[in-house]
């Protein structure tokens, strides 16, 4: 059984649980030996449902799977809590399935944490997926209403990019192809790394690689195509990185905000208005009636 | 300075706020000479427009005086009086340079918030939340105009705010949804809702060739206001049952365009509107587009829907039957303001219509939250608020019907 499957079995195992759960509360209650907390049990159904929906729709369902993990292990907690007499040996058998159905949901959380689709289960077993990932790479798109040249003038300049990547600190240029980058880390930390150009095509291309030493090992290449019918230049970007501490430094990051696959369309769409308007539209420091000028919960989380 | 702020459902204050600045080369700053409240703020004001935070300054309809530019700035000076478009647009993307501001691609600063909701972002909007750019608004003393060089309409001396505000937003907004309707020699439309955004369909459904205009709604002072001053023929829904009248009107044929100027808070006379309102409370349907469903219903085959009336996400059981099957052409969208400013400004100058004639209130900007509430609950026969900001109680206005406390 690969990964995928797992993963969407335990999402329709959660559905199928959850529905169970709500559509009669009272006999499952019965079952597990919990009678006297149907009520609770009616919020473990919602809970199954949302997880199961979770795990189906999205790409990449590590959390939601470590969230059926944690789970487990409330269930448990609940189970342990049942009465006396004969509910309790309902309640022991219903926690042994549980804790099996646990160890399913590690060994799928795993899997899916590990990030290299192709490692799958051997993973866990010979600890390769454990050392830092080799994420899938982060693209994205936008069209520019500027020639090619232009764009890639601008962009060739590594010096102007921090003006549109608020994640960067400074870029050098050191000559011959290579660069120094510094840039914001995950709270509070900087980072900073050399790179050389791996391969340019004026007006058409550009890839570029982190040099040995670099925390955060990244590639990529940015290429320039006219849009059909004149309407501009087309920008595919495509990083590969390797963040500092694997998995646990890709979550730490994400919990910060720096994470690659949110910021990079975002300093696309900073690039464009920088190239198309000569400014970065913003609201930051305009007036209104609260301490802050801008939305914390709306405005910065894609903005800083 | 004072702004007019949103804090909640059914809760606006006008509070002490930082003076705006100017944060880009192309901002500028106003002092805001007379700033409106729209239907569209209803909407914001019933907590139905998600992505607002407390403390919002909002409103989008505002015009003032010049008070300083920024250096990359070169066609306005201090001392210039200019309307603000409600929809911030660059001038510079692929979609303004064909007209179409309110689609422009670089002024929501917020873009993959709408991208997520839309598929893809329209332009930023003052004060209408923060999908839709998070901007301060201009029910206020001042407000900061990004992207001022393209974003104004100058505006001579002899013209007074009252003539002129509305081409920030309603006026266009009327005019574009007739546009939108192509209309021929002869053709009848309907107008679904007679507030300010419906007036000014009605006005411009005439000044674009209709032969008859028919205004539908449920308040009289609306529907004097459709008949009297647009000329229009009315039909009031709580009288007389909307479809059966407009066949009567028509002769079985239905209008040849209707214009949905309600949007997402219809009120209807039927059941469906108790069923619409219900789904709408439990959170199941964000919009409740009953005007737009009879819209549908009543055109007549091959005719077009043209809808300024705002929605703001889904809406249910819309007859997509009927469209197909009658071939009807809809047509939809925040108005492209900048395109319309300079023509429809000369129909003014012209004397062709003047837009002040949906102004029933001027008052204070201090009392916005009293203008929201009665406008809201259509008290006092409440067409149109005009904001005067400096002015601490309401101020005498010229126009017929004005009501002052």
């Amino acid at each position: 059984m690969n990964e995928q499957t797992l993963a969407h079995g335990l999402g329709w195992f959660s559905i199928g649980l959850g529905a169970a759960i709500l559509i009669a509360p009272r006999r499952v209650a019965q079952a597990v030996g919990v009678e006297n907390k149907h009520d609770i049990l009616q919020m473990v159904g919602v809970r199954e449902i949302i997880t199961g929906i979770g795990i189906l729709s999205e790409d990449r369902p590590a959390r939601w799977l470590w969230g059926r993990v944690a789970g487990d292990a409330m269930d448990i907690a609940l189970l342990a809590s049942a009465p006396k007499l004969d509910g309790r040996t309902r309640a022991g058998v219903a926690m042994a399935v549980v804790g099996g159905i646990a160890l399913v949901d590690i060994i799928a959380s795993v899997q899916h944490s590990t990030g290299d689709r192709r490692s799958t289960s051997r993973s866990l077993f010979t600890g390769e997926g454990l050392n830092p990932p080799v994420k899938r790479p982060v693209v994205a798109t936008i069209t520019i209403n500027k020639p090619a040249e232009e764009i890639y003038r601008f962009w060739r300049n590594f010096e102007n990019l921090p003006r549109f990547m608020s994640h960067l600190l400074a870029v050098t240029d050191t000559g011959d192809g290579h660069s120094h980058w510094m840039a914001k880390g995950p709270a509070g930390t900087e980072i900073e790394w050399d790179a050389e150009i791996t391969e340019e095509r004026p007006d058409e291309l550009i890839s570029w690689r982190s040099l040995p030493g670099a925390k955060v090992q990244n590639s990529g290449t940015v290429r320039f195509e006219p849009a059909t019918g004149g309407r501009g230049t087309v920008l595919h970007v495509e990083l590969h990185y390797r963040p500092p501490g694997g998995v646990v430094g890709a979550t730490i990051a994400k919990l910060f905000g720096e994470a690659p696959e949110k910021q990079i369309p975002v300093d696309l769409m900073r690039v464009k208005q920088l190239l198309e308007t000569g400014e970065i539209a913003s609201t930051a420091g305009q007036p209104a009636g609260r301490t802050r000028s801008t939305s914390r919960k709306y405005d910065d989380w894609l903005r800083t | 300075m004072k702004a007019n702020c949103w804090y909640g459902k059914h809760d606006m204050r006008v509070v002490d706020v930082p003076d705006p600045k100017i944060l880009n080369p192309r901002d500028a700053i106003i002092r805001i000479t007379s700033t409106a409240i729209c239907g569209s703020d209803l909407h914001l004001y019933d907590g139905f427009i998600p992505t607002m935070e407390k403390g919002d300054i909002i409103g989008h309809e505002f015009m003032g005086e010049v008070v300083e530019v920024g250096p990359g700035i070169k066609n306005l000076e201090v001392g210039d009086r200019i309307v603000v478009p409600f929809p911030i647009s660059c001038g510079n993307c692929h979609f303004c340079s064909q007209s179409l501001f309110s689609l422009c691609e670089n002024s929501n600063p917020n873009a993959p918030m709408a991208k997520k909701v839309y598929g893809q972002s329209p332009a930023g909007i003052y004060g209408y939340s923060h999908m839709m750019g998070g901007y301060a608004g201009g029910q206020a003393e001042y407000a900061r105009v990004p992207y001022a060089d393209v974003d104004h309409l100058k505006i001579p001396e002899e013209l007074t705010d009252e003539q002129v505000l509305f081409l920030s937003d309603i006026f266009p907004t009327g005019y574009m949804a007739a546009e939108s309707c192509n209309i021929q020699p002869g053709d009848t439309v309907a107008v679904w809702g007679c507030g300010p955004v419906g007036q000014f369909a009605i006005k411009s459904a005439y000044l674009l060739g209709a032969e008859r205009v028919i205004g539908i709604d449920r308040f009289p002072e609306r529907l004097r206001m459709a008949h009297e001053e647009g000329g229009a023929e009315i039909i009031n829904y709580e009288e007389v049952n909307t479809y059966d009248a407009l066949m009567e009107m028509t002769g079985g044929r239905g209008p040849d365009s209707c214009i949905d100027a309600v949007g997402m808070e219809a009120h209807g006379a039927t059941l469906e509107y108790a069923y619409d309102r219900a789904k709408q409370a439990l959170m199941l349907e964000p919009d409740r587009p009953i005007a737009l469903r009879e819209a549908i219903r009543a055109c007549r085959k091959g005719g077009t829907v043209s809808i300024p009336g705002v929605y703001g996400s889904l809406g249910d059981k819309i007859p997509l039957g009927a469209i197909v099957n009658k071939g009807l052409t809809i047509k939809s969208g925040q108005t492209h303001v900048q395109r319309y400013m300079k023509p429809l400004l000369e129909r003014v100058q012209k004397g062709e219509i003047n837009p002040g004639f949906v102004i029933t209130h001027e008052m204070g900007l201090e009392e916005a939250p009293k203008a929201y509430d009665m406008f809201k609950n259509k008290e006092r026969e409440c067409i149109k608020v005009v904001l005067k900001p400096g002015a601490k109680r309401a101020v005498p206005v010229g126009s017929p019907e004005t009501v002052i406390p």
